[in-house]
């Protein structure tokens, strides 16, 4: 359910950069929503339909497009390139990644080294990739 | 295609029923940082004051051992919110690292940071403490670029390099226009010259170490005591 804080945090942002953008309607948000974290799309779906309702009004009728955010991982000690599906972890560990996916370096380690210092080059948790309006 | 982090643009919200922030910072290791901030935290709200701690030290976390924290968590409602310790809203990167080490770059600091400011819901609070990471790297200026309203309180020793190191910090939250509430120097043998700002001293108490982990022996102490004073001052409370 903290999924909703994320949520929340989405529409405030595309609302500051339709004032910055001068956009007057704001038509479609694209979200991607990183595989590390493990967002729960339906929840977070329903959680910006919910919080765009007593938005900026420019937002009214806005789409919310997610789009899905493989994680890509690269190791600093040998440069292996690794997917999270090769990397195993608990129920309890991928929980705790889901609230702060910086934890991984505490959980997950390269596959080939183990080591614990590697690089998130991709799909870390929620970034707005497009936001399409009007002025 | 843009990318942007919509993080950072809740955190005000987050923050907005605060009504004062603290940052306890310390520049050298092992200057009684943590423990200082988590007593003044039980020390505001032993006084009906609403308080939270926010452990931000992500690299040497020990808040949770201080305030004695075993098997709480944060409640998932929209966002997290802290569990209760003591009258004190606790927060802390130790509630997700199963008491591992958690080995983190500059920039992975500054995400794990930005994302516990993001989905905490503090609610109404008069005092919100923050232990700050040490020295000051990315993570550092992040919380004072994301939380302007804050207020430093440094804390050293009496040792001669850790007032030099302290001297410095001054100067720069001078630059960095963070109005700084004092200084308080810790395990203090008054043989040396009192700090740049002191706000007072606190007394080397030999049962501290013995306390941690227990709220009420902790406010018992000679530090707890000495610190007390020291707040009620500082913050300008009868």
């Amino acid at each position: 359910m903290h999924e909703w804080a994320l949520a929340e945090s989405v529409i405030r942002k595309a609302a500051e950069y339709a004032a910055r953008e001068k956009l007057s309607s704001v038509s479609e948000v694209g979200v991607s929503l990183g595989e590390l974290q493990a967002i729960d799309r339906k929840i977070f779906s329903f959680a910006l339909q919910e919080l765009v309702k007593s938005s900026f009004k420019g937002l009214s009728c806005c789409k919310f497009r997610i789009l899905k955010d493989p994680a890509a991982f690269k190791c600093k000690a040998c440069s292996k390139e690794f997917t999270l599906k090769v990397l195993k972890r608990t129920d309890e560990e991928a929980e705790n990644i889901h609230f702060i996916p910086e934890m991984a370096h505490a959980f997950l380690k390269c596959p080939k080294c183990k080591s614990p210092d590697f690089e998130i080059m991709a799909g870390r948790g929620v970034s707005i990739k497009h936001i399409r309006g009007g002025r | 295609m843009i990318s942007l982090d919509p993080r950072p643009a809740v955190i005000g919200t987050r923050l907005s029923k605060i009504k004062r922030i603290i940052a306890v910072t310390g520049w050298k290791g092992g200057i009684g940082k943590s423990v200082t901030a988590s007593t003044l935290a039980l020390l505001l709200a032993k006084r009906g004051l609403k308080t939270g701690l926010l452990d931000l030290d992500l690299a040497g976390a020990s808040d949770h051992i201080v305030l004695g924290t075993n098997g709480l968590f944060p409640k998932e409602m929209m966002g997290l919110e802290p569990p209760m310790v003591y009258g004190v809203k606790f927060m802390s990167v130790a509630f997700f690292s199963s008491n591992k080490a958690v080995p983190l770059r500059g920039a992975n600091v500054s995400d794990a940071i930005i994302e516990m400011l993001a989905i905490t819901q503090w609610g109404e609070l008069d005092f919100l403490v923050i232990d700050m990471p040490p020295g000051i790297n990315d993570a550092a200026l992040d919380v004072i670029r994301l939380i302007p309203q804050t207020e430093v309180l440094a804390v050293t020793t009496s040792s001669v390099l850790a007032h030099s190191v302290l001297e410095r910090s001054l100067d720069l939250y001078n630059d960095l226009k963070v109005p700084v509430l004092g200084v308080i120097e810790n395990m203090s043998g008054r043989e040396g010259g009192r700090p740049k700002n002191c706000a007072g001293r606190l007394r080397y108490d030999a049962g501290l170490e013995a306390a941690l982990g227990d709220p009420d022996k902790i406010l018992m102490t000679k530090f707890a005591q000495d610190l007390r004073k020291i707040a009620v001052a500082i913050l300008k409370m009868r």
